[in-house]
């Protein structure tokens, strides 16, 4: 499964932007639309379609998206 | 299943503003608000409201209220809704001396009141406030009834004093949150993890669930309600089919999964006795489907419960359509029960406004869903509501009275109508400002009044009030008309609001008016009568109902010249 792949059609959902690409390196400063709102619903909508759970931790920690897509990949492989 | 929060959002986008209703909400809350916020927002779309909304900061109840110059008073809006979490009361109970924890309900309570009123008193505004969430902090476990340093024991204590509170105050309504809570699970309603890093106090999607009630609650408010519950019969009320099985093989009561019908008839009758008009529409012989309801033993329902009954052969599109004729209120107002998914796809694809719920297969999930669809939501209730089924079955009557008298004067004078127009009485006050609430079609201006509003106005030397009853030899209507005139100058009296129910339509009932308006109007001094028509999705009806009652139009608005007026002829004593 391409992770990164999935968490960009999830970028482009949440933040209503579909020309929006992301890499591993991207941040929240990159993407003007991602905020503290939009964060939040970008996790809740990462867990749904991963069928996942983070804790508390994980969320708080993530730099960028490639943290975010290898605590994902982490998950799946367990 | 609960709805989530990126559906709600993803449908609200799409959506076309045609004719929508527009409505100023503000919200505060004692815990980031931003997610509720956005969410009514969805909500309103896809209940064709517009809202205009102010967020306030976080945790800014007071100061917003307290200060007439905050943003609150500035924006001015039709509602308010005040959210309270209960962790975060919960945050500040542990922080109270055993002391200050003892006179905790006490406290808040006089505190909240002394916010409301002050709200109350400086806002013509709908005040809506959840109850608190139940949350047992487990901390007393179960004799939390016994301490009064239990936030347990003060969270009941607080919801009953709320409800008194709302009962005091006339704009003041208590959003059910636990209701909600019971039924999504109190599992379901919160994300932890978000909780500690967000200050999320309730999942994403619980957001979407609270606001989707929420905006129910409030769209009654701005008319949006449903009056009439049409039932199919054969597997809808009772198991089985009453042509093939007979009177003693239909599964009611103790008989197979009789109790999954019985209880839906139970709740019928509740809502019945509420004022939802019950019809029934079914495909069978009418003497063989009303059998049931007169002879079988175990029946909830009985015959005098049904408004109008319609059993036939015919397409149920168009016996739906004669309902509606017979009720005059719109297909929107109307919900359709049937088990069958072929007799709802009819109605849906014909009807579309029609509420049509899709009923599970299994008729013991019946009652659930139905219960979970809030369908009846209401912003008034009054006593006079019970007695409308009565009020539509003497309508039937009445019609077909019409049909075998071929002259209209004839059929008229042979009703025996008594008319009683008078100002408003502080009796009828809940039933006036319903009706400006609830009419759609008979409504001139559509200009809708709280109890509150229509209490000032009753008593404002600015105004002449007149509210309509009219009986006959059938029955009596009740109060079935409400006229606010306002005094423009020394010369005109403006017709602010005419509202009437549908039921009474092309009796002459205007005609009597009209005679009392001028008679009143000459009396003061007056010399025009001004209306005005505002168009709406509903009321071309009355489009031209000034000119009919031989107003003048100028510029827009209808003049009556009372010097020279000659009483319209009509038949009402």
């Amino acid at each position: 499964m391409d992770v990164l792949k999935d968490v960009n059609a999830i970028f482009r959902d949440v933040l209503e932007n579909d020309d929006l690409v992301i890499t591993r390196e991207t941040t929240s400063a990159d993407v003007e639309e991602w905020d503290s709102l939009n964060h939040i619903q970008l996790v809740v909508s990462i867990e749904k379609h991963f069928k996942l759970k983070f804790t508390a931790n994980e969320i708080r920690n993530w730099k960028n998206v490639g943290e975010m897509c290898d605590a994902i990949s982490l998950k799946l492989n367990v | 299943m609960i709805l989530d929060f990126q559906t709600l959002k993803s449908q609200a986008k799409g959506i076309q503003k045609d004719n929508f209703k527009k409505a100023k909400i503000a919200i505060l809350g004692n815990y980031a608000t931003q997610f509720i916020s956005k969410s009514i927002g969805y909500s309103g779309l896809t209940h064709s409201i517009e809202f205009e909304i102010y967020n306030a900061e976080y945790d800014q109840i007071e100061p917003e209220i307290f200060d007439q110059n905050s943003g609150l008073y500035n924006f001015s809006p039709d509602f308010v809704f005040i959210t309270i979490s209960s962790l975060k009361l919960q945050d500040k109970f542990y922080s109270l001396s055993a002391e200050e924890k003892t006179h905790y309900t006490r406290n808040y309570i006089a505190n909240l009141t002394n916010l409301i009123n002050v709200l109350d008193s400086r806002l013509k505004t709908k005040i809506i406030i959840n109850n608190l969430e139940i949350l047992n902090d487990q901390v007393f476990g179960n004799i939390y009834s016994k301490i009064d340093l239990s936030f347990a024991g003060n969270i009941y204590n607080l919801n009953y004093e709320l409800l008194r509170l709302a009962r005091s105050f006339d704009n003041l309504y208590l959003f059910d949150i636990n209701g909600l809570i019971q039924y999504y699970g109190a599992r379901n309603i919160r994300d932890w993890g978000q909780y500690v890093n967000a200050d999320l106090h309730y999942s994403l999607d619980f957001h979407a669930v609270i606001s989707e009630k929420l905006v129910t609650f409030i769209a009654a408010f701005l008319g949006a309600i449903k009056k009439c519950l049409i039932i199919d019969l054969d597997n809808t009320i009772w198991g089985g089919v009453i042509g093939d099985d007979g009177l003693q093989g239909i599964e009611i009561g103790s008989l197979g999964v009789g109790k999954s019908y019985t209880e839906l008839q139970k709740w019928i009758k509740q809502l019945k006795e509420r004022g939802i008009i019950i019809a029934v529409c079914s495909k069978n012989t009418e003497a063989i489907a009303k059998e049931p309801f007169e002879k079988h033993p175990e029946m909830v329902l009985r015959l005098d419960d049904i408004a109008v009954f319609v059993a036939n052969w015919e397409n149920k599109a168009d016996n739906i359509r004669a309902i509606q004729q017979i009720l005059n209120i719109g297909f929107d107002s109307m919900v359709f029960l049937d088990d069958n998914p072929a007799e709802r796809a009819i109605i849906s694809q014909n009807l579309p406004a029609v509420s049509v719920p899709e009923l599970p297969d299994d008729p013991a999930l019946y009652l659930d869903y139905l219960k979970s669809l809030n369908l009846f939501e209401t912003a008034s209730f009054s006593t006079g509501d019970k007695d409308r089924t009565k009020q539509y079955q003497q309508e039937a009557e009445r019609q077909k009275l019409q049909f075998s008298l071929t002259n209209i004067e004839d059929y008229l004078k042979s009703l025996q109508m008594q008319i009683v127009l008078e100002p408003f009485n502080p009796l009828d006050i809940p039933r006036i400002a319903q009706l400006t609430q609830r009419s759609n079609q008979f409504n001139l201006r559509t200009v809708r009044y709280s109890e509150s509003e229509i209490k000032d106005i009753g008593t404002d030397p600015g105004y002449f009030t007149c509210s309509i009853k009219l009986k006959d030899k059938f029955g009596d209507y009740g109060l079935i008309s409400v006229l606010i005139l306002k005094k423009l100058n020394d010369e005109e009296l403006f017709i602010d609001t005419w509202v009437m129910s549908c039921r009474v339509l092309k009796r002459g009932v205007e005609s009597s008016v009209v005679n009392y308006c001028v008679d009143l109007a000459k009396h003061n001094g007056f010399k025009q009568l001004v209306g005005e028509f505002i168009p709406t999705a509903k009321n071309d009806l009355v489009r031209d109902h000034y000119l009919n009652l031989g107003f003048t139009n100028h510029n827009g608005l209808w003049y009556l010249d009372t010097q020279n007026f000659k009483p319209l002829v009509h038949y009402i004593n």
